[in-house]
């Protein structure tokens, strides 16, 4: 391609944005659930 | 709809479909993903850096579709007062965000090897900018909002009219590529049309519906999070006072 640039390193910078955010998104999303439902069962007292 | 709106019912129904949009999500969006690199071949005129499509076009439907969440979920929030719409309103905005990020960062990628630029300020890259922008302001004032209502003020209206009003963004990016001259193609899919081949469009259609599952599980997750919150909170409020 134009400037000799390889293709398949753009294509697997991306993917790694996208995978690694991805994921990152949903683990966050999961321990902070966790951690709000356990503090709200104490604070209840369960 | 209102049937919802009890904390309890939206619980029992969240506790199971929040695993199953998750893991079905994750399933779906990384196997078209997988399959997106392995099986599809390269474009004629893009080559190999079309599989970049599987994630960038996603990203990009997830970024508006947040937003559209954002202002229904305001909406009902304003007009009939659904205990929840305030929490699925903020619910939706972190991931949302994320997912417009994940789109500029992907663009700007993709835009260097077939555009010879990083990034140009043209209307649909500004607009998807300001998007950006609007989420991030949105989390502040959700933020706000909440530490006020503690105090028993009324920040909560004032955020969801600050997602009504910054919906006018979602048709300006849709239509930004047919409206001004841009280095971006006019929309590839339209109602009941698509200027993709099947090669493309059946993995890119999985790997949407498998990215607006992970979304609809994680705005869930964020739900549950924040009625936990409000929970714990009122207890210790009513715990100080006794």
């Amino acid at each position: 391609m134009r400037e000799g640039l390889e293709q398949w390193d753009y294509v697997a910078a991306a993917l790694t944005i996208g995978v690694v955010g991805t994921l990152l998104l949903v683990g966050w999303t999961l321990v902070a659930m966790v951690r709000a439902e356990r503090r709200r069962d104490k604070v209840r007292g369960k | 709809m209102h049937g919802f709106a009890n904390p309890a019912r939206f619980l029992r129904l969240a506790r199971w479909m929040m695993p199953l949009f998750l893991v079905s999500g994750l399933i779906l969006s990384m196997g078209a993903l997988l399959y997106g690199v392995i099986v599809v071949p390269p474009d004629r005129l893009m080559g190999d850096t079309v599989r970049i499509l599987f994630i960038h076009v996603p990203a990009a439907w997830l970024g508006m579709a947040g937003w559209s969440t954002i202002a229904i979920a305001s909406l009902v929030e304003l007009v009939w007062r659904h205990p929840l719409a305030a929490i699925a309103g903020r619910a939706a905005a972190v991931p949302g965000a994320a997912f417009t990020a994940i789109c500029l960062a992907t663009g700007s990628i993709w835009a260097r090897p077939t555009w010879g630029t990083w990034w140009v300020w043209d209307g649909r890259l500004t607009s998807f900018l300001v998007l950006l922008f609007l989420y991030l302001g949105y989390i502040a004032l959700s933020g706000a909002a909440q530490r006020d209502m503690a105090g028993g003020g009324g920040g909560s209206r004032i955020t969801a009219i600050f997602g009504l009003v910054g919906a006018i963004n979602i048709p300006i990016i849709n239509r930004s590529v047919v409206w001004w001259n841009s280095l971006h193609q006019p929309p590839s899919i339209t109602a009941g049309k698509s200027a993709i081949d099947g090669t493309f469009l059946w993995p890119l259609l999985i790997a949407a519906l498998g990215f607006s599952l992970v979304f609809g599980g994680v705005v869930l997750a964020r739900m549950r999070t924040l009625l936990a919150d409000i929970q714990a909170e009122a207890r210790l409020r009513r715990k100080a006072m006794a």
